[in-house]
């Protein structure tokens, strides 16, 4: 019988369940290698051969090098974990989930301390605003 | 015997760390969320445990993908904070209390809650900002801590039901503890927030105002609240909001006083709540 996830249907929303992880394994724990100051140094000399160190889908290699992160999410990663990557570019969480938005950095800061993205018109997919 | 005193919930931002550990609390924009703590730290100094429980979650620091424990309680005699990838914050190690922490695993255990046992782990913001929050920026913790961290990365998280019945087991637990400790109970994490996607900065003020009021006064109707509802209505982070209900499950079920409520949007990506509850002496 299938597993029951009501969640499909929230638009720009992926939810980070097993079968996101599964698929995610390598990006994220490729993403977790970047805590170490060591390595970070090493992936900045040079992306691709450190990408290619790890067993990851062109796909998901090709996101990281764009800094797609909602092409990273739909390969698999999770946000806490591509946050390693937004650290290791000196960028804040706040720039990392404005990019993901279409929106300009300082539309997503003014959008925010207006009080943020209001719930009506965002709780299903196709739902008019 | 050990009591549980009192209760206190706060969001965890990581930005709030930030901006304290980079000194731009008296910054506009931040002072707004401060001021939200000031009665909270002169409570606390008023009010310091013994011993904080402190329920949170980690992202992605102590936890990879290698592991992914639903609950864990941390049994060290201390813990260094996280390099999570900006370099360690600079606060001060976290003292643990091995034998309150060991006596909760064995009793929570036998009560059907298989805990998972960390004898050796670094804590994030998740637990290091709301101690930031209420104790300001001492040299050392004015007390010792127990990290209780939740999964609420990988779904399924565990169902709000749960949180507040473990909540309940983790109360008789303490209350069964020989040593006359004073305990406080924490719950960290939320309000309404999503940190991914194009809906990335989704706030709700309507769901997390309803929720600060069930919690106070109607735990056992808000812990039967499935996790679509969360997800839909608070972001894919607000789930973290379930780990309140542990903390709320270990108070008495009425009778609380609540000392403050603090409410503002926002700090960074996500909608600040704050409550501090004193159980009935």
């Amino acid at each position: 019988m299938a597993l029951d996830k009501p969640y499909k249907d929230i638009p720009g929303t992926t939810i980070f369940d097993a079968e996101q992880s599964r698929k995610g394994y390598h990006l994220n724990q490729f993403c977790m290698s970047l805590m170490k100051a060591d390595n970070r140094v090493r992936f900045k000399a040079d992306e691709r051969a450190y990408l290619d160190e790890w067993p990851m889908t062109e796909e998901q290699k090709l996101a990281v090098l764009a800094r797609d992160l909602n092409r990273c999410i739909a390969a698999g990663g999770n946000i806490y974990f591509l946050a390693k990557i937004g650290a290791t570019d000196g960028k804040s969480f706040q720039q990392m989930a404005g990019s993901m938005t279409g929106m300009s950095e300082e539309a997503y800061r003014v959008m925010m301390i207006a009080g943020g993205r209001a719930i009506e018109g965002n709780r299903y997919l196709g739902e008019s605003k | 015997m050990a009591h549980i005193s009192a209760s206190v919930y706060t969001s965890h931002v990581p930005a709030i760390g930030a901006a304290l550990d980079l000194g731009k609390s008296h910054e506009p924009y931040w002072q707004k969320v401060f001021t939200g703590y000031e009665f909270s730290k002169e409570w606390f100094k008023k009010n310091t445990p013994d011993v904080i429980f402190l329920v949170y979650n980690d992202h992605a620091n102590a936890f990879s993908l290698e592991m992914i424990p639903t609950f864990a309680i941390g049994c060290a005699a201390e813990f260094m904070p996280a390099d999570e990838g900006w370099g360690p914050r600079p606060v001060p190690k976290v003292i643990g209390h091995p034998e309150l922490a060991a006596h909760i695993a064995h009793s929570v255990i036998q009560d059907d809650f298989d805990l998972t046992i960390v004898n050796k782990m670094d804590v994030d913001h998740g637990l290091t900002v709301p101690l930031s929050l209420m104790c300001g920026q001492p040299q050392a913790w004015p007390c010792a801590v127990i990290p209780f961290a939740v999964n609420v990365v990988q779904y399924p998280v565990p169902s709000g039901r749960r949180c507040y019945n473990l909540g309940k087991a983790i109360r008789k637990a303490v209350e069964s503890y020989d040593e006359p400790l004073n305990v406080q109970i924490w719950g960290t994490g939320g309000m309404s927030h999503q940190l991914q996607g194009p809906r990335a900065g989704l706030i709700n003020k309507e769901f997390d105002q309803a929720f600060l009021d069930r919690l106070i006064a109607d735990p056992d109707g808000l812990a039967t609240m499935p996790h679509i509802d969360y997800v839909r209505e608070a972001g894919s982070e607000g789930i973290e909001l379930v780990m309140w209900l542990i903390a709320r499950g270990a108070m008495k079920d009425s009778g609380l006083k609540v000392v403050h409520r603090f409410y503002h949007v926002p700090a960074s990506n996500t909608a600040v709540g704050h409550l501090i509850l004193e159980n009935p002496s």
